[in-house]
């Protein structure tokens, strides 16, 4: 086998594929922790997302409905999380290990219900992806960026716009104050519960993007676990991109690298495929160890009572 | 009067779980009491389902009594499942090789080997933490995996026994822990972890170190001043916390199984997390909250043999126990509204 049957084009494009769920998850724990609140419920709200995104267009056959079901699934969980977390000062970590739990329980549990089996629902049609002739005529960078589907370019599209209503406009300003000095902000009148409540909430909706694209513009089917631990690499390509919409972005390509390679090589069967699942683990662990080291989160992950 | 609001709130949790899942089942159009009394009958009905019970809340023990200790050091180890599998696997591996070992020696031995590889694979996050910043939730939930496909790769290839099933040879007899209540899978593994229980509450109260780890978990910065190592009381608790779990998993494979049979564990790492918060992270609230859990899934397999649910719905109500124990806040203002009308009416 040649290394050009690893590494070539398609890799790339499946590498823009791989991070966009981790992008997602990044983004959403951001705007969760840029107002004080850790998020490790990522990965159940991506995996209740990536289920209603299937439950839906399985019972209406359109994709769209879907993407929205999904959509409001990420909506519930972060009013649920904003309400433990923020309104009655419930330990977030806990809070998160309970979404993730509930979301392992109730995807197999009505999966079992609806499919009668907890492992896999049956296919549904997915989003399928956007192709521009004008793209494609680019060299080298064309086929890595064309024939994607809209979520996809979606999330690079978040990237900037967060970007800019993080550090250009007064609401980013005060979300990020609400997280940083929830003190001073009170003082200088902000509500403080209200801004956290608005990033937690905002925050969940995001990374529920990232489930609706795993089930229904990556494999158009929901298997049980399918997000296996990206909401937690997410998190990790958050801090490693230092807790930026940009820095998200470039250790979510890093991730999606790691997460394409590894399917190349399951695919050409290489090695066992117990030990290339690994890949993306080991990645993050040593990213996480070796580079964050000085990282420092922009808020202190704590409720706020007001005095 | 503190004390008399915060005493029901994990019973009020629990029940308020119970609650909301049969809610589920009521929505999804089973029948939610036919359910629940399978699951009561499947955890108590019989001699065989108590022993069923405590077999399943077995290994919760032990991985609550890991969480709970790293807890109180400050350190969120989520990743309590990776260190019981790697633990489980040590554990079937020396009671595989050393042959020729007399009974009780061999299987504290096997028993002391998986606590070890626990122990060593909990060292990792706690190294990491401690020194490089890398925060524990998430290279704990990555080792997680790792130990999961690590242990799986071994037991379908270099290691696997002839046969279908992805498992590797038994382990010798001289290294099984005794069964105590047959015909159920009940071992001397539950008599050692309600032991541990009692030793863990006499570790933290009792000994230096176990007061060194509270105060470094109640508050770091005074700790510091006060000449309290934060970096080495965390590791330590770090390390004993995997080697807990690694002990559990040994338990499991020593006492149930008999060798390392690949996807064994439903999920017991998880499961300890949710107990040990039920158990107000405290080691004989630990005991109690784990047999809740053991009768949740010792009677959930009823459930579903009887009644046709899914097994899931303990998942759910477990979820649901661990976010209504997460806000107590939350639990108090409802049972506080409760009492106020009634007061109004006397």
């Amino acid at each position: 086998m040649s290394l050009s049957q690893i590494i070539n084009l398609s890799l790339f494009q499946a590498q823009l594929r791989m991070a966009t769920p981790i992008l997602f998850a990044a983004l959403g724990g951001l705007l969760c922790e840029r107002v004080g609140v850790v998020n490790i419920g990522l990965e159940g709200i991506m995996l209740t997302s990536a289920f209603f995104g299937v439950l839906v267009t399985y019972f209406t056959s359109s994709p769209l409905l879907g993407f929205l079901g999904g959509l409001a699934s990420g909506f519930l969980w972060g009013l649920v999380i904003a309400v433990l977390t923020v309104r009655f000062f419930g330990n977030q970590i806990v809070v998160g290990t309970g979404v993730n739990v509930f979301g392992l329980g109730l995807s197999a549990f009505l999966s079992q219900k609806i499919w009668g089996s907890r492992g896999a629902s049956e296919a549904v049609s997915g989003f399928a992806p956007l192709r521009s002739d004008l793209l494609a005529r680019l060299p080298y960078l064309g086929p890595v960026l064309n024939e994607h589907t809209f979520l996809v370019y979606l999330a690079i599209a978040l990237v900037f716009v967060l970007h800019f209503f993080l550090f250009s406009t007064p609401w980013g300003l005060r979300l990020r104050a609400v997280g940083e000095n929830p003190q001073a902000a009170d003082t200088a009148g902000i509500n403080v519960f209200r801004y956290k409540t608005l990033g937690v909430v905002a925050g969940s909706l995001v990374a529920s993007l990232g489930g609706v694209f795993l089930s229904l513009g990556h494999l158009n089917f929901f298997a049980w676990g399918m997000t296996s631990g990206r909401g937690f690499i997410g998190l990790a390509a958050m801090i490693f991109g230092k807790w930026t919409p940009l820095g998200c972005l470039l250790s979510s390509l890093l991730f999606g690298f790691a997460d394409a390679l590894q399917m190349r090589l399951q695919a050409l069967g290489v090695l066992p495929s117990q030990i290339i699942l690994l890949i993306p683990y080991l990645v993050t662990i040593l990213v996480l160890s070796g580079f964050v080291g000085r990282a420092v989160p922009p808020a202190r992950y704590e409720p706020y009572r007001k005095e | 009067m503190r004390l008399r609001l915060t005493v029901p709130v994990e019973l009020f949790a629990i029940g308020l779980a119970f609650l909301l899942g049969m809610l589920v089942l009521f929505l999804t159009g089973y029948p939610p009491f036919s359910a629940l009394w399978a699951l009561f009958r499947g955890a108590f009905g019989t001699r065989n389902a108590i022993g069923q019970t405590l077999t399943q809340a077995t290994p919760i023990l032990f991985t609550s009594l890991a969480f709970l200790l790293a807890f109180r050091s400050g350190i969120f180890n989520i990743g309590i499942e990776g260190q019981f599998l790697i633990g489980a696997f040590t554990a079937a591996l020396f009671g595989i090789s050393f042959r020729g070992l007399p009974f009780p020696l061999h299987a504290i031995l096997a028993l002391f080997s998986g606590g070890f590889g626990g122990a060593v694979y909990a060292l990792f996050p706690a190294l990491l933490k401690v020194y490089l910043g890398a925060h524990e939730v998430i290279t704990t939930m990555m080792l997680s995996y790792v130990a999961l496909y690590l242990t799986s790769y071994f037991v379908n290839y270099p290691l696997k026994a002839p046969g279908w099933v992805a498992q590797t040879e038994p382990v010798a007899p001289s290294a099984r822990l005794p069964r105590i209540l047959p015909p159920t899978q009940l071992s001397l593994a539950f008599p050692i972890a309600l032991g541990l229980a009692f030793l863990v509450l006499w570790f933290l109260e009792r000994t230096v170190p176990g007061f060194s780890i509270r105060a470094v978990g109640a508050n770091p910065e005074a700790s510091e001043n006060r000449g309290i190592s934060v970096r080495k009381y965390q590791i330590l608790a770090f390390v004993l916390s995997g080697f807990i779990a690694g002990v559990g998993g040994g338990g499991e494979i020593l006492g149930v199984h008999g060798r390392f049979v690949d996807g064994f564990s439903p999920g017991y790492g998880w499961d300890g997390i949710a107990v040990s918060l039920v158990g107000r992270l405290h080691p004989l609230g630990c005991i109690f909250a784990s047999l809740l859990f053991g009768m949740l899934r010792a009677g959930g397999m009823t459930m579903t043999r009887v009644t046709k649910v899914p097994l899931d719905l303990s998942l759910i109500i477990q979820a649901l126990v661990i976010l209504l124990v997460a806000a107590p806040v939350l639990i108090e203002q409802l049972l506080a509204r409760c009492r106020k009308p009634r007061r109004s009416e006397v």
